[in-house]
């Protein structure tokens, strides 16, 4: 364990110290400055929003602020994605690849290590990354509608958990594939979730079974996707009637909540991925 | 005393293709052996093989006593690959430093400065490997490869991007490497830079083992050269016991001696027999 230790350390400093990580923060920092300014602007646009008396009573602003949320919690993922995918994606056999990983193999720590330590530095990094910048996001629709999401902390744990299964997948996807092509199947993943999670919507809008069932068993495959799923629906657990039912129906709102069922396949599911990882290292020749 | 490295009747075959079929090697302590052979004839892989980065299809290998690749194996040896890299983002340091922490060796700065210094890198200890040269960062691979002071030290090519006086650097610290009862596997294509320093050699084609022993013994006579005023005289055939009688005859002659020389054959030579022979063969 200790030298897994060891390993994530330098994997860390690796991650704060690469130029492209500074790429990232000033990219951060752009998107989180347009999503302030959209946020307001949306706000501003909606203030007199109704629609009419005969469908409901409309919460205008909740519902703003849930779809401006669930768009912030969409783009924290996508961006963990990315994060994750330029963490990982040669981590294995892109390393041998340039040399970088022979001389760290040869070393008395052992392959699992080294794999484990890689995992919990590129985790830790892409966790962090996510709980700041959907805790600015969160304050940045608070600022503009005075609102916060019926849950604060679970969401972005959803998130955070949902980036550390990627950052499994990549690393598992390190050890057999080039690195543009598991940087190029970890994205398809990635889309492939959140088609899941649209065909999700399709299906509860037209209140079809099978095309939900289909959504759910991608998202359960795919667990990144259930995690975020559960997290916008937690944003807005509280919502009721028309507002809630439009805010579930949306593209950023969810009607499929977590639970324990979820979080444990998700823990599993990691585990897993990490185990074929470990066992493919060890009988990979360099 | 048990070898720094023992190799019993290894093999690899990647598929189809035998890298290595059954080769036998064995290095004590102190001892210098390089290993010669065209391209693709195995040596990289039994290098590999030693340091537990590639597993073997068939036979053994122990590196002091412990089986390639285990823990014990692992923490007894230092490794420089052909192809390597250091992150660019890390100074010469810290590159060390690390290595150090995955080593478990606890010489600290001392260590790394020492090891600094027998690569003449001292001056260039904060420096980015990405700002460094690619002869410079051999000479860090060198450093690296001497962490924690290992008793068996695997180099590949360790002088392929060096110049004259990072060679020379190279052979005086091999040379005291082998004082210090280290034994050395030398993975070279310059046959001069083995034949100065290795106490023997093997030379592996096509994953065997086709000529192996001092170098002296592997070079064969070449003939007598012997100068006189007239010119210089050859001797092909000649042989070291016939020089008395040779000098004799042209003296009796009427010649003038000005110097004798005996021929031998220079380890290149001798390669180029070894490694001619068997490809001809296989012809």
């Amino acid at each position: 364990m200790s030298g897994a230790v060891v390993v994530a350390g330098y994997a860390l400093r690796e991650s704060v110290r690469r130029r492209v990580f500074a790429v990232v923060l000033l990219l951060t920092l752009l998107f989180l400055g347009l999503f302030a300014f959209a946020t307001a602007k949306v706000f501003e646009s909606t203030g007199d929003f109704t629609v009419g008396r005969d469908i409901g009573t409309l919460d205008a602003t909740g519902l703003v602020a849930s779809t401006m949320l669930g768009l912030g919690m969409f783009a924290i993922l996508f961006l963990a994605t990315v994060l994750a995918v330029f963490l990982t994606l040669g981590a294995v056999r892109g390393d041998a690849e340039r040399g970088l990983l022979q001389p760290l193999v040869v070393r008395p720590l052992g392959r699992t290590s080294l794999l484990l330590g890689r995992f919990i530095a590129a985790a830790s990094v892409c966790a962090v990354y996510v709980a700041l910048v959907y805790a600015a996001t969160t304050l940045i629709v608070h600022q503009a509608s005075g609102r916060w999401p019926d849950a604060v902390v679970g969401p972005g744990l959803a998130l955070m958990a949902g980036s550390a299964v990627i950052v499994a997948l990549a690393l598992l996807g390190s050890v057999f594939l080039s690195a543009t092509a598991n940087g190029i199947v970890t994205f398809m993943l990635f889309g492939a979730g959140l088609v899941a999670g649209l065909m999700q919507s399709i299906a509860d809008g037209i209140g079809s079974h099978s095309l939900g069932q289909i959504a759910h068993a991608i998202a359960i495959a795919l667990p990144f996707e259930a995690l975020y799923q559960a997290g916008l629906h937690a944003l807005t657990a509280d919502q009721s009637g028309f507002t809630g039912a439009l805010i579930q129906l949306g593209p950023f709102g969810s009607s499929h909540a977590g639970g324990p069922g979820l979080n444990l396949w998700a823990l599993a599911y990691v585990v897993l991925a990490l185990a074929i990882a470990a066992w493919g290292f060890a009988r990979r020749d360099l | 005393m048990t070898p720094t490295l023992s190799v019993t009747a290894l093999r690899k075959d990647y598929g189809r293709t035998t890298a290595l079929g059954g080769v036998d090697l064995e290095i004590g302590a102190g001892e210098l052996v390089g290993l010669l052979g065209p391209n693709g004839a195995g040596k990289s892989t039994l290098v590999k093989i030693a340091c537990g980065l590639v597993r073997p299809s068939g036979g053994s290998a122990a590196v002091c006593g412990a089986p390639a690749g285990s823990r014990e194996a692992r923490r007894a040896l230092g490794y420089l690959a052909e192809l390597f890299r250091f992150p660019g983002w890390a100074r010469a340091e810290e590159v060390l430093a690390l290595h150090q922490r995955l080593a478990g060796s606890d010489g600290g700065v001392a260590e790394r400065a020492a090891l600094l210094e027998q690569v003449d890198l001292l001056h260039a200890r904060d420096r980015r490997v990405e700002a460094m040269s690619k002869g410079m960062q051999q000479r860090l691979g060198l450093a690296q490869a001497l962490i924690g002071g290992p008793r068996l030290l695997l180099l590949d090519e360790p002088t392929s991007a060096l110049d004259p006086v990072g060679r020379r650097m190279v052979r005086e610290l091999l040379e005291r490497l082998r004082e210090q009862g280290v034994g050395v596997l030398l993975n070279s294509h310059l046959l001069s830079e083995v034949e100065l320093v290795c106490d023997r050699v093997a030379i592996l084609v096509d994953g065997q083992v086709v000529a192996a022993g001092r170098p002296s013994e592997l070079v064969h006579a070449g003939g007598v050269e012997i100068e006189t005023a007239a010119g210089v005289r050859r001797f092909a055939q000649a042989t070291r016991e016939q020089v008395p009688e040779l000098v004799e005859g042209l003296v009796r002659d009427g010649e003038r001696i000005y110097g004798v020389r005996l021929l031998t054959s220079s380890l290149e030579e001798a390669y180029l027999d070894a490694v001619g022979d068997r490809q001809e063969g296989a012809a």
